[in-house]
């Protein structure tokens, strides 16, 4: 195991460093190549000019060359793929969106995916809300936020092993030490294998991502609350407003942008959940998602890459209405200054 | 937000409660875990680790030797020994050689199992079972009992997941890619947002715009093209395709966008003043960059460092393609994904495993919140 860091370690300085290396080392040659120091007059000058148009390429230039190599590109080979066959040697036309359309295990995760779309962000958004407003209103809220916003730092993994612990079931005649079942149990229940259950299975993983992602909606309105000028709210205090009122037509209104900021994140990250089906499920009974389908066609029986293309496809397209009102919301911003 | 707007005392003592249920539904689960990773593993299944502080009870079966074993002794044959063999701190409470009633007979009695055969069966797991007759058979009787162990807890299953199941490894192996996967882009991203907030060039509108649309393109869409890619020079150069450097780069690129746009959005708003009089003193750009502009970045530096670190270390999708999923340098969620499928009902090594791979996430998460938080709000309220 000593080997093993000490190798890590070695690799991780050639890793850093190399980076290092690239910015100071391309900086000192414009330095030399373009001297501004040392030379006297138009030649400086020149030189100063000349710096000022290569270096904001030097800067900029690893950037964009990584995101080109993993992000551009990969954008439009992926869509020119989802044109071809399982291995990229033939020109197919639509044959594999309409494969799509006729799998059955694609409709189902489409089917799914709406699900987890529908009430994933919804459940986040209102959880967060109420967990946000009530937390301002007690001494230990802090602390109380801080405990909610823990599962924000675990993985998807680690948390499907958490819930998978609760939903445990046994068989008849045993101890249920899954605490779901446990509960059901004590209250005259029968003991059920909640993961395999037709249909409510996905919810029982939706509330694995809803428990990791209420935090991240809490932290954000709780701020935005905060944002909402006192005098207001007292108004409403005067004018005889009960609380729930107050919630509903001072608060949620006036935190109507962060609401769809959260709501929208949490929508792209739904669109992309794929560890918690593959871990729980892996898709089986009727669990899958688009995410998941994509991963598993990329290397069921050596990789069916125009079929895996084109689900990416697919979750790109509901991608891209978000992405157009980021832009928009962006260049506005940056209009104004 | 000072405003009460429940006065009354059963209002606010209902706020109280509220947010602790809340707080218990996030809290409980990890909890179960981390209770049960410290758990001895036969307790594990045999009560709920809510239980586990108090004695746990269990109804098991075992068989008494065969009738090789007995012995003639004052003209009956006997059959003597402890029914838990090691003898076990345990205790039984009651016995008997019917499933349908496995406490028939209180423990220490003699049960009378009828033609004069007799079993006793101590609180201590020692029996004695006598007959008349001969036994015969090469199995013994069966016997039933209600036994409890007294709460056992141990690290034992720590040793195990760590150093026989491959979860230590994995550990370094989660360290070797999330360090660079967190500094590298962290650097080029700084020097990218630094040129884009501060320097003038042509195009860096459009640039701006094509780091804001890349923010949310699925990681999917990249994974097929890249996997191409990665396996073509795999290929081409004779190397493995599947390497840490590999990842690394997958890491930045995919991490880039958003350090970019956050950086960015950070470094445009320090103030012009100190950019200028340092030009104005002679500072480079370069000088500018590492003097001035990254110790002031400090905060959001660090608030993407959080971001990136755990989002690496969490990750499963951009090991298992890019790492693979088994082998020696797999990471700790793939190990813990391969664990799932190969020791599915051992939740001793499943909740201790779970418990390694959330620990180093929750102590950075625990120390440095105020600066996650920060990105957070930075990083969604804004721009979105």
């Amino acid at each position: 195991m000593a080997a093993q860091i000490l190798s890590a370690i070695f690799v991780i300085i050639i890793g850093v460093g190399g980076c290092v290396a690239y910015f100071w080392g391309a900086n000192k040659l414009v330095d030399l190549i373009f001297p501004s120091r040392g030379v006297t007059g138009t030649a400086a000058i020149d030189n100063l000019r000349r710096q000022g148009l290569v270096r904001p390429w030097l800067f900029v230039g690893p950037a964009m060359i990584i995101l080109t190599v993993y992000l551009i590109y990969p954008v439009v080979a992926t869509l020119w793929l989802s044109f071809l066959n399982r291995d990229g040697t033939s020109f197919v036309g639509l044959a594999n969106y309409q494969w799509a359309f006729g799998d059955r295990e694609f409709r189902n995760s489409i089917l799914n995916n709406i699900i987890w779309l529908a009430v994933v962000p919804a459940a986040c958004t209102f959880l967060g809300l109420i967990i946000a407003v009530l937390t301002d209103k007690i001494w230990w809220g802090t602390i109380a936020k801080s405990l909610i916003f823990l599962p924000l730092a675990i993985s998807f993994v680690g948390a499907s092993v958490i819930w998978k612990f609760i939903y445990e079931y046994r068989g008849e005649g045993q101890v249920q030490i899954g605490l779901l079942n446990a509960i059901i149990q004590y209250f005259g229940g029968e003991p059920q294998v909640w993961i395999s259950l037709p249909f409510w299975n996905n919810f029982f993983l939706m509330i694995i991502l809803i428990w990791i992602q209420t935090g991240f909606a809490m932290v954000i309105l709780s701020s935005a609350l905060r944002g909402i000028p006192e005098e207001t709210l007292e108004a409403a205090v005067i004018d005889g407003a009960n609380p729930f009122q107050i919630f509903w037509k001072i608060m949620v209104p006036q935190i109507w942008g962060t609401i769809a900021v959260v709501w929208t994140t949490i929508t792209i990250l739904v669109l992309k959940v794929f560890d918690i089906v593959l871990t729980m499920t892996n898709g089986q009974w009727n669990s899958q998602v688009l995410a998941n389908l994509m991963f598993d066609w990329m290397f069921r029986g050596g990789g069916d890459f125009g079929r895996g293309a084109t689900i990416a496809i697919i979750i790109m397209i509901a991608v891209i209405p978000i992405m157009v009102w980021n832009i928009r919301q962006a260049n506005k911003e940056t209009g104004g200054h | 937000m000072a405003v009460a707007t429940g006065k009354s005392f059963a209002s606010r003592f209902g706020v109280h409660i509220a947010v602790l249920i809340f707080v218990a539904i996030w809290t409980v689960p990890t909890l179960g875990i981390l209770v049960s990773s410290l758990r001895d593993k036969n307790q594990i299944i045999a009560s709920g680790w809510w239980n586990s502080f108090s004695s746990s009870s269990q109804t098991e079966a075992g068989r008494l030797p065969p009738a090789s074993a007995q012995v003639e002794k004052d003209g009956k044959f006997v059959l003597a020994g402890n029914i838990f063999g090691d003898g076990a701190a345990r205790n039984i409470s009651a016995f008997g050689v019917k499933s349908a009633a496995p406490t028939q007979y209180p423990a220490g009695t003699t049960a009378d199992l009828g033609d004069g055969v007799t079993l006793q069966v101590n609180a201590d797991g020692t029996f004695v079972m006598s007959s008349p007759k001969a036994f015969e058979g090469d199995r013994g009787q069966r016997v039933y009992y209600a036994s409890s162990a007294p709460p056992k807890f141990t690290t034992d299953n720590y040793k195990t997941v760590l150093f026989s199941e491959g979860i230590g490894r994995s550990f370094i192996n989660s360290l070797t890619v999330t360090i660079p996967a967190t500094v590298i882009p962290i650097l080029i991203a700084a020097f990218a947002a630094y040129a884009l907030a501060w320097m003038r060039f042509p195009g860096r509108a459009l640039l701006i715009a094509v780091i804001i649309g890349l923010l949310v393109v699925p990681l999917q869409m990249s994974l097929i093209p890249l996997l191409k890619i990665y396996n073509g020079v795999g290929i081409f150069f004779g190397v493995p395709s599947k390497t840490y450097l590999g990842i690394w780069l997958a890491h930045t690129g995919f991490g880039l966008p958003f350090a970019i746009y956050l950086l960015r959005s950070y470094i445009a708003g320090l103030p012009r003043e100190i950019m200028e009089s340092a030009r104005i003193d002679g500072a480079s750009d370069f000088e500018i960059f590492v003097k001035i502009v990254l110790p002031l970045s400090f905060p959001v530096l660090a608030s993407f460092a959080i971001f990136q670190f755990l989002w690496v270390w969490n990750d499963l999708l951009v090991a298992m393609v890019f790492l693979g999923t088994e082998g020696d340098q797999i990471v700790l969620t793939a190990k813990l994904n391969a664990l799932l499928g190969s020791r599915g009902g051992d939740w001793e090594i499943l909740t201790t495993s779970a418990f390694v791979t959330i620990i180093v996430p929750l102590i950075v998460f625990f120390s440095l919140q105020r600066y996650f938080v920060r990105g957070l709000l930075a990083g969604s309220v804004k721009g979105g």
